[in-house]
């Protein structure tokens, strides 16, 4: 996996411009919008049978299963959504200038501190019905999957090769056509690769999404999160480590059955026209290829799903005024600009109207901007201790090919492991050791997300120039020397990429560690994380929209301030 | 060929394109272009890089719609591309995900052909091309050559009327378009090939001789026809033939005229091209025209080489040749003269020069003839701080030119103010300075 690129990172892009504060508004008025919505239908919802965990591990397959059907209805949500904005936000300039900056805004807000408003949202939509609470879960998966398969899709159709484009454009391709024959295979490794780290993201949500507790309200989805959330709730520990092993099985399988093969698959749509060296063939994608009874039948679909892709729908392109050539009509300019200032009114009334009507005070958002401060210090000490130990041993594993190619693999297995599973365990043990829960509940941040950094160190180490090596042999280049000068300026773009994964997904991982809980002992530490889940167990709308809020925009600012300009030196600077 | 009163298969009719860029003049890549393709004639365009041929192609094609004049397509306008022509690229531009069958199949598939009909096509255009046994193998898997007739095959199966090519052997290595060439003419010889006309861009003089039945030369600065020639020898082509050989050295002779051959007579008395602040420069390393000069001051050349002669000892093609002729004479450095380059006093200096004269010499010609370079110089030397940003020379540049010539033309002053230390250049910071220069020469 080499192919490591931070979709949102590679554009040039890098300070905050108008643009951004456009969506980051907007975005904020959409969870206003969502919060209005909620308090009426904020009533108890009957406790159905449907919702009730059996703390049996027998019953643990059938709530696995329940819990991966979530993921797949996500991932299918997240599909259809990606091949539908990128292409919008591509083909339209002026769409583009409001729809990107607004992918980047909503890849930063907590999607965790968002579920209570879309929980209470979906169950409105569907009164005193499961199907509510099923949409909800999809919905909070799909939110934390869809924007960077988007972003990757859109990053894809942005860069198209000119003379693939030439071809479907002088061959006549219809617009139908030349998506499925040119531009859904060009984006496909980036977006499997996408698809790969949003799935292993989305264990983490989905398995936060199924027991929601909201002021008094606590529902309970039949899955493999619930189920721990039950047991968590009756101190009951042998039913936490079967989740677990339950869990570990169906990454497994999933990883094995699903991603080997389609990575595999998408290395075929890699652009490069030399073979390069190919992987060794995933064993369900050889069985695939050579069964034949299988081979017939992927055949068959294969055939048919490339009849809808030929089908001739829309009209072949038109020829393109020279660069410059095209003057772009004023009026529509002067529409465009409209629509989007009545949006961003309209968001901002909201926003106003909200503050005057609940009484956040200055106080309150500087409560929360203090205690954001807090949570960055601990993101930040996380990432560069983790760095500490991770970069020196990703290295010495990538170094080796043996090795590294074992440690990919695990790391990726981990990387997906939904971290919350683990979490009781260490609440546990700061329980039972009387521990300081604001020093010992933070490495639970990082739990989860710690191995995007060893497996993308391994990945720049096992990549670095074999002639390289050997020119710091050669010239005895040793120790610290060696360190500073070779190998850390050759693995820096890809531990870049892995280091904002793990950020990214910290930040998230806040408002579940930062509070955890073992029966009746709730465990607590400083931070917005923990401010934002207080504000839920409340009920304190107000409150979490302004914990959201404040969380999304210091996601935003790491993002311009920080991780931007390294990633953009790392390419400037230091790629090979 | 067919009788000149048939209608034309295709016409080109007073076609302007240019590059617009906001309340500024325009930079013409093409000006008042005519051309007309006829029934059954293999037609060259030969120009240098950049003199607007690959854009008038992409014209023909449907592609770019021209900001001025038009195109008619067997007597109709061209709005799009048209159904009835295709084109092969010089980057081949196969899909990597589609096998050879796949890749060849596509305009068929576009066209909505039954899936029976476009593999019985797709089949006999693989053979016929001299694929036969690769339809199931993908891009990757073949070579260079072998991608190229893969292109071919995909344009031939629609079987146009007119087929674009577009520099199509240049991406080769020598010995294999060789091979495709000859092949090529082969199956047009014959009559085996399912089109009625062909047009090739290139910038190889040698190759639009062996091919085409009638030339057109373009000239750059605008792009212009500036000669036509038809092409009297019969199919197979020898290139060591007297006649072939002397029509090469005629058309270097055309390509190295100072100034244009004017289509028409009115504008005979078109001034010497002067070189202004916004005159595109070629990116010619300083070590390729060091030794470019070095070989012209030493033996048998003695200071004067004839181009064709030089271009097959160098292993140059005129495209490559031509701009290093060009930049010697921008520096005054060497004369371009009647398919003939020849040294200039100075360039004899720079050629018996040690490392730090010559770069004296360059410094001097290059603040005596290329304004770009001078002005920069001037900027820094009138700072406080002696440095300036390039990118206010890029826009300024941009508003005389395309921004990819902008980019081509700044890398290059870049490049031959470095090697002549009037100044420095901070890449990461784009800026230009004075830091470790000696600003007393």
């Amino acid at each position: 996996m080499t192919n490591t690129v931070h979709p949102a990172l590679a554009m040039g892009r890098r300070l905050p411009n108008l643009w951004d504060a456009v969506a980051f508004l907007c975005v904020i008025g959409l969870i206003l919008a969502f919060a209005h919505v909620t308090p009426d239908t904020f009533k108890p919802l009957d406790a159905p049978k449907a919702l009730e965990i059996d703390l049996d591990p027998s019953n643990l397959p059938n709530y696995a299963l329940r819990t991966t059907m979530r993921m797949f209805a996500a991932l299918a949500a997240s599909l259809v959504f990606t091949f539908t904005y990128a292409p919008l936000a591509a083909k339209s300039r002026r769409g583009r200038l409001v729809m990107v900056p607004l992918l980047d805004v909503l890849q930063s807000v907590p999607i965790l501190g968002f579920l209570s408003f879309t929980t209470v949202f979906f169950m409105g939509l569907f009164p005193g019905k499961v199907a509510g609470l099923e949409l909800a879960a999809i919905f909070a998966v799909f939110t934390s999957q869809a924007w960077n398969m988007a972003f990757s899709f859109y990053q894809s159709l942005t860069t198209l090769p000119a003379d693939l484009d030439e071809v479907t454009r002088s061959f006549r391709l219809t617009g139908w056509q030349r998506f499925w024959r040119l531009e859904v295979p060009f984006g496909m490794p980036g977006l499997v690769w996408n698809m790969m780290l949003s799935m292993s993201g989305g264990w983490f949500f989905v398995v936060a999404a199924e027991a929601i507790t909201l002021g008094d309200n606590k529902w309970t989805l039949p899955g493999i999160g619930s189920y721990v959330s039950v047991a968590l709730e009756r101190r009951d520990l042998s039913a936490v480590l079967w989740a677990i092993l339950t869990m570990l099985a169906v990454i497994l399988l999933y990883d094995q059955l699903l991603f080997r093969p389609l990575v595999a698959w998408s290395a075929k749509f890699r652009f490069e026209i030399v073979a390069g060296a190919t992987a060794q063939e995933p064993w369900l994608l050889r069985t695939l290829r050579r069964t034949r009874v299988l081979r017939l039948a992927g055949g068959v679909m294969v055939d048919a799903l490339s009849r809808v892709g030929t089908l001739r729908l829309g009209g072949p392109a038109r020829a393109a005024r020279a660069e410059g050539a095209a003057r772009p009509s004023r009026a529509a300019d002067v529409v465009f600009a409209a629509v989007v200032g009545v949006v961003v009114l309209a968001a901002l009334w909201k926003i106003v109207s909200f503050i005057a009507s609940n009484n956040v005070g200055l106080l309150d958002v500087a409560e929360a901007f203090a205690l954001g401060g807090v949570t960055l210090v601990r993101v930040m000490v996380l990432i560069a201790l983790a760095s500490l130990f991770w970069v020196p041993v990703g290295v010495w594993l990538g170094l080796r090919p043996v090795w590294s190619r074992r440690v990919q693999v695990v790391a990726q297995f981990l990387a997906a492991f939904p971290a919350n599973l683990l979490f009781p365990i260490f609440v546990v043990l700061i329980v039972r050791f009387h521990l300081n829960s604001d020093i010992f509940l933070t490495p639970l941040m990082i739990l989860g997300t710690q191995w995007y950094i060893l497996f993308n160190v391994v990945a720049g180490a096992s990549a670095f120039p074999g002639d390289l090596q050997e020119v710091a042999k050669n010239f005895r280049v040793g120790g610290w020397l060696w360190w500073r000068r070779v190998i850390l300026p050759g693995i820096f773009p890809f531990y870049v990429t892995g280091a904002i994964t793990a950020s990214g997904g910290s930040w998230n991982a806040a408002i579940v560690s930062e509070v955890a809980s073992w029966g009746d002992n709730k465990l607590s530490a400083h931070g917005l994380g923990a401010y934002i889940a207080h504000a839920t167990d409340a009920g304190d709308f107000p409150r979490i929209v302004l914990g959201v809020a404040v969380m999304s925009l210091f996601v935003v600012s790491i993002n311009r301030v920080l991780w931007r300009p390294l990633y953009s030196y790392a390419t400037r600077r230091l790629t090979l | 060929m067919d009788a000149a009163s048939a209608m034309p298969l295709l016409e080109v009719r007073g076609c302007r394109q240019s590059y617009h860029k906001d309340s500024s003049a325009d930079l013409l890549v093409l000006d008042n272009v005519n051309v007309s393709i006829a029934s059954g004639e293999i037609v060259g365009l030969l120009g240098r890089s950049g003199s607007g041929k690959s854009t008038l192609l992409r014209i023909v094609a449907g592609l770019l719609t021209p900001t001025a004049g038009e195109v008619l397509w067997q007597g109709k306008p061209v709005t799009g591309p048209a159904a009835g022509v295709a084109m092969v690229f010089q980057s081949f531009a196969l899909f990597p995900w589609l096998t050879v069958q796949e890749n060849v199949e596509l305009g068929l598939e576009a066209q909505g052909i039954a899936r029976d009909e476009r593999e019985q096509r797709g089949e006999a255009a693989i053979d016929l091309i001299g694929l036969g046994g690769y339809a199931s193998a993908y891009p990757k898997e073949l070579s260079g050559g072998m991608r190229q007739r893969v292109g071919l095959a995909r344009a031939l199966v629609v079987h146009p009327d007119l087929l674009l090519m577009d520099e199509p052997f240049s991406a080769l290595d020598v010995l294999t378009a060789e091979t495709l060439r000859t092949d090529l003419i082969d199956l047009w010889s014959e009559g085996k090939l399912p089109v009625k006309s062909v047009l090739i861009v290139t910038h190889n003089i040698e190759e639009a001789v062996l091919l085409c039945d009638r030339i057109l030369v373009f000239s750059s600065n605008p792009g212009r026809v500036a000669s036509e020639l038809t092409v009297p020898f019969a199919h197979p082509r020898n290139r060591l033939d007297p006649a072939f050989r002397q029509m090469v050295d005629d058309i270097y002779a055309l390509m190295t005229r100072r100034v244009p051959v004017p289509t028409h007579a009115a504008t005979a008395a078109s001034p010497a091209q002067d070189v202004t602040f916004a005159t595109p420069l070629h990116p010619v390393s300083t070590n390729l025209l060091a030794g470019l000069i070095e070989t012209l001051a030493g033996a048998p050349y003695d200071g004067r080489a004839d181009l064709p002669a030089l271009a097959g000892t160098l292993q140059l093609e005129a495209d490559e040749l031509l701009p290093l002729g060009e930049a010697l004479q921008l520096l005054n450095l060497g004369v371009l003269e009647e398919g003939d380059i020849k040294l200039t006093d100075i360039g004899r200096d720079f050629a018996l020069g040690d490392t730090d004269s010559r770069k004296t010499i360059f410094a001097s010609a290059l603040r005596a003839h290329v304004p770009l370079v001078s002005a920069i110089r001037r900027t820094l030397d009138e700072r406080w701080n002696h440095r300036a940003s390039a990118v206010r020379f890029r826009d300024e540049l941009e508003d005389h030119m395309s921004p990819d010539y902008a980019e081509d033309t700044l890398r290059t002053a870049i490049a031959w103010g470095r090697y002549a230390e009037l100044y420095n250049y901070d890449e990461e910071a784009a800026q230009f300075s004075l830091e470790d220069i000696d600003t007393a020469a």
